[in-house]
């Protein structure tokens, strides 16, 4: 009876509280005695905007086994949505309608798009989102009367702060990870394992790849609403390939097929870049090898499919006391 | 109607260049199934070493543009050695991460060493800057020579693959690479046979882009090298007179959107129709419908 | 009372008839075997009834609670959720998950929580979970499994996968089961469990089977009745006993040199 509650009732829903309330104080500590300058607090804001990028893509990429290379396309419709609703009404209500609208406009294309385009297998789908998130750029880049084309939009209302990122990066995460733990998520999960037997077992694998991608798609909104926010700037070259690409890295050295992989990669990335800011082009250059390096020598990434649990870190409690013994 | 053979005209030039290109990415898919994301790069490569060999060294366009086929083959090959072949076995979006790796290594490679910045061909002289008047029609020496060479290159391509033993070996491995390993075959060896031809078309169509625009920058491959990659889908991936079509096709198409729409959704217009014969037509114009086995 | 009655299916690929008009008919309950060799298009008539090819021709009709529904052209989730489940040839079961999600995956189409319900963890969520692991874990037991509920898939030994792809097929709820060469790669010892695991589940889970097979002595000692398929054509339809002495069926398998000698 233990046993089956244990498998039921997620067991580390308690340690997920724990754990982010623990994450939640640390930070809001650090930024009351100003470790976390204004400078490092950018820093932070990107962690938070690429975790969210990261397990969003995941989904679709590492659990659902299909390879977008158009997230950031995604990205841009919430971030233009968010900031051309907030630039007319300015009000923190504005704010709140602007994330939700840009998430589901975001949600609505990646439904479209997906629609068709999720039939084609592994590289053709891969070509086909790169071609739809350079279309949105295009539209962007053309429809200056609301979007002041390539020059973009800047002194977006500032809304996002550290609290509003938290919360929405946390409840993303959580929602994406209740639903890879439910028989929803199983079925997406079984369409990477084998399409065809998972369609010979009764499940709709269109469905399910289309809503994966949808629901990618509205989180990737979501992340593009904060930035918009926060950076207060966007033009359409901001979100091109090459940030598709960058999410890409965080969820491949991660791990596919790994939550809290996507969000250790994102952590280590940004600190990373952090500290390569000054020197962009060898920033791109170790991102390449980095890429080149994981895929060669570890390609199942940081933490392959595994999560990191309670357990994980018994184990090397363990390993280390047993040390201490000999 | 002139202006209409104007653009025809161009388009056939800036096809050529996309018919190089996509021959690269069509023999390398159809024989190990991967879309090189790097052979855009090679290709802005062979228009960097074009550019040295004219300028550093003064070389005539001839001697530059084998050396720079030359040099594209060495990098070409090294990619695959390198950093393909240990992957030979790993999943296909590994691979596939991997190109992109590369591509990304090259550009900002190439970056780091020679700067952002454009750089410019020197100015035709001579022969080579003439100009064609046909009944009101311009046509520039650049533009013939573009498609001469191409025609040329496009020639030696089918008698290597059709009438040589190397090109029945890549035949052989892009039917089945296992039956054709049984056979004898060094399957290792046609790899990087496909990967140098491929590589060497791409430099070629480097230099003669160079030539054309007189501009080049490390990004440059970027492009050019996604819409090369959708000629050879249209055509039929794998299928080597479908990249030569698919080539034109685009080429042809985006000259005509920048003439007559508007030069800014160029780009969004090739996107398009990849989108379109994914979905219509997946296995492209000369392909064949292939289904999973169950 | 037939259940399933397949007439005149057709397939062409290109130019090659794989199956060229099959009639089938399976009684509710009965346990039919479908032998050929090589290439005879045994698999392909599997991949007609369950979806995966769509024929050039013919019919597939389910008799079901009384009422006829028609299968070709259908897809394999929705034939699948009619009640026709089956195994591969080449085992296909979800290799990097475990045992237990093996199962509950195939038992999907009876969850009944929405997509928020699974964002959220409501409690109709909590509820149907624990239904779906009883069931699962019931199944599992039955299947001599539940030990095993999470190891992964591809590390158990090749008899327990195809056990296990079995247990998968039956999760689904089906009516009619179709077995893929179930035996293939076992051992004697292992074929005598095997065909005693059959014949028990189609009591336990009232199934009828449709089983394609190598393995002659697990045919023969099985199954009610054999349809014996050449060339994509049903040139036998008879007992076991009957099969045996068939002409054609023995020039079939050994050619035509064998029968006049």
């Amino acid at each position: 009876m233990r046993n089956r509650l244990k498998t039921l009732i997620n067991p580390n829903i308690i340690i997920r509280i724990i754990s982010l309330a623990l994450a939640f104080t640390v930070v809001q500590v650090l930024i009351s005695v100003n470790v976390i300058n204004s400078y490092l607090q950018i820093t932070l804001a990107t962690i938070c905007i690429n975790i969210i990028l990261a397990v969003s893509l995941n989904l679709i990429t590492g659990f659902t086994g299909q390879f977008s290379l158009g997230h950031a396309g995604f990205m841009s419709i919430g971030a233009y949505t968010c900031a051309i609703i907030t630039m007319r009404y300015g009000t923190l209500w504005s704010f709140i309608l602007g994330v939700f609208l840009g998430a589901l406009l975001a949600a609505l294309v990646g439904f479209l798009v997906g629609l068709p385009t999720l039939r084609l297998q592994g590289d053709y789908l891969a070509i086909a989102t790169l071609g739809m998130s350079e279309i949105i750029r295009v539209v962007f880049v053309n429809l200056d009367v609301i979007t002041n084309g390539a020059a973009g939009l800047s002194d977006i209302p500032q809304f996002v702060n550290w609290i509003w990122l938290f919360v929405f990066t946390a409840g993303v995460v959580w929602v994406i990870a209740n639903f890879l733990n439910s028989s929803h998520g199983r079925a997406c999960i079984s369409i990477r394992e084998d399409e065809i037997a998972s369609s010979a077992m009764g499940i709709n694998t269109t469905r399910y790849k289309v809503m994966a991608f949808t629901f990618g798609a509205f989180c990737a909104g979501i992340a593009g609403a904060m930035y918009s926010s926060y950076f207060y700037v966007i033009k359409p070259d901001l979100f091109g390939f090459l940030k598709s690409i960058d999410i890409l890295v965080i969820v491949v050295f991660g791990g596919l097929g790994s939550i809290t992989g996507s969000v250790l990669a994102a952590v280590l990335l940004a600190i990373m870049s952090t500290f390569l800011q000054a020197f962009s082009e060898i920033r791109m250059i170790l991102y390449a090898v980095l890429l080149v390096a994981i895929m060669i020598f570890r390609p199942q990434g940081l933490m392959g499919s595994k999560e990191i649990t309670i357990g994980m870190f018994n184990k090397l409690g363990n390993m280390f006391s047993s040390k201490k013994e000999v | 109607m002139e202006q209409f053979m104007q653009q025809v005209v161009n388009g056939i030039s800036l096809g050529s260049i996309y018919a190089l290109i996509a021959l690269g990415y069509t023999m390398v898919y159809g024989i190990i199934k991967l879309i090189n994301f790097a052979h855009g790069d090679v290709y802005m490569f062979g228009a960097y070493i074009g550019y040295f060999c004219m300028t550093t060294l003064k070389l005539d366009v001839l001697p530059s543009l084998l050396i720079a086929m030359v040099c594209s083959t060495i990098l070409g090959v090294a990619i695959e050695k390198i950093a393909y072949k240990p992957l030979r076995n790993a999943t296909r979006i590994a691979v596939l991460i991997t190109a992109i790796g590369v591509s990304l290594l090259i550009e900002y490679g190439t970056m780091f060493f020679m700067k952002a910045g454009v750089r410019t061909y020197p100015p035709m002289t001579g022969l080579m800057a003439q100009k064609f008047h046909i009944k009101g029609l311009v046509i520039t020496m650049q533009q013939v020579l573009i498609v001469i060479i191409t025609i040329i290159l496009m020639v030696l391509l089918q008698f290597i693959v059709k009438k040589t033993r190397v090109g029945k070996a890549m035949r052989a491995v892009s039917l089945d690479r296992d039956a054709a390993e049984l056979m004898g075959i060094n399957v290792d060896t046609t790899i990087s046979f496909t990967f140098a031809i491929g590589s060497a078309l791409a430099g070629a169509a480097g230099i003669l882009v160079g030539l054309y625009y007189n501009s080049i920058n490390p990004l440059m491959g970027v492009m050019p090298g996604l819409k090369a990659f959708i000629a050879a889908v249209f055509g039929g991936i794998g299928i080597i007179p479908g990249a030569m079509v698919g080539g034109y096709v685009i080429g042809v198409v985006e000259v005509f959107v920048s003439g007559y729409l508007n030069s800014m959704y160029r780009d969004a217009i090739v996107f398009a129709i990849l989108i379109l014969i994914l979905i219509v037509k997946p296995s492209g114009l000369f392909g064949r419908n292939v289904r999973e086995k169950v | 009372m037939p259940i399933l009655k397949v007439e005149k299916l057709t397939k062409s690929f290109g130019g090659l008839m794989a199956v060229h008009n099959v009639d089938i008919e399976l009684e509710e309950g009965e346990l039919v075997g479908l032998i050929g060799p090589n290439g005879a298009g045994k698999t392909t008539v599997f991949n007609l009834l369950t979806g995966f090819y769509p024929p050039t021709k013919g019919e597939i009709i389910l008799y079901k609670n009384g009422k006829e529904k028609h299968l070709q052209g259908l897809k394999p989730d929705i034939i699948c959720k009619e009640g026709l489940a089956r195994t591969f040839q080449n085992i296909r079961l979800f290799k990097d998950l475990s045992v237990l999600d093996n199962v509950r995956i195939a038992m999907h189409k009876n969850v009944k929580y929405g997509l928020v319900s699974s964002f959220f963890h409501l409690p109709s969520y909590i509820r149907e979970e624990r239904k779906l692991y009883d069931a699962s874990m019931e199944l599992l037991s039955i299947m001599k499994l539940d030990h095993k509920k999470d190891e992964f898939a591809r590390n158990l030994p090749y008899g327990e996968q195809r056990c296990l792809e079995i247990a998968r097929a039956l999760a689904t709820n089906p009516s009619i089961l179709l077995l893929d060469e179930p035996a293939a790669g076992m051992n004697p010892a292992e074929t005598a469990m095997l065909s005693d695991l059959i014949c028990w589940i189609r009591e336990k889970f009232k199934l009828t089977i449709l089983l394609i097979e190598h393995d002659m002595s697990l045919v023969m000692k099985i199954c009610e009745r054999i349809y014996v398929l050449d060339y994509g054509m049903v040139i036998a339809n008879e007992t076991p006993e009957l099969i045996k002495s068939n002409k054609r069926v023995i020039e079939a398998y050994l050619g035509e040199d064998v029968s006049d000698a």
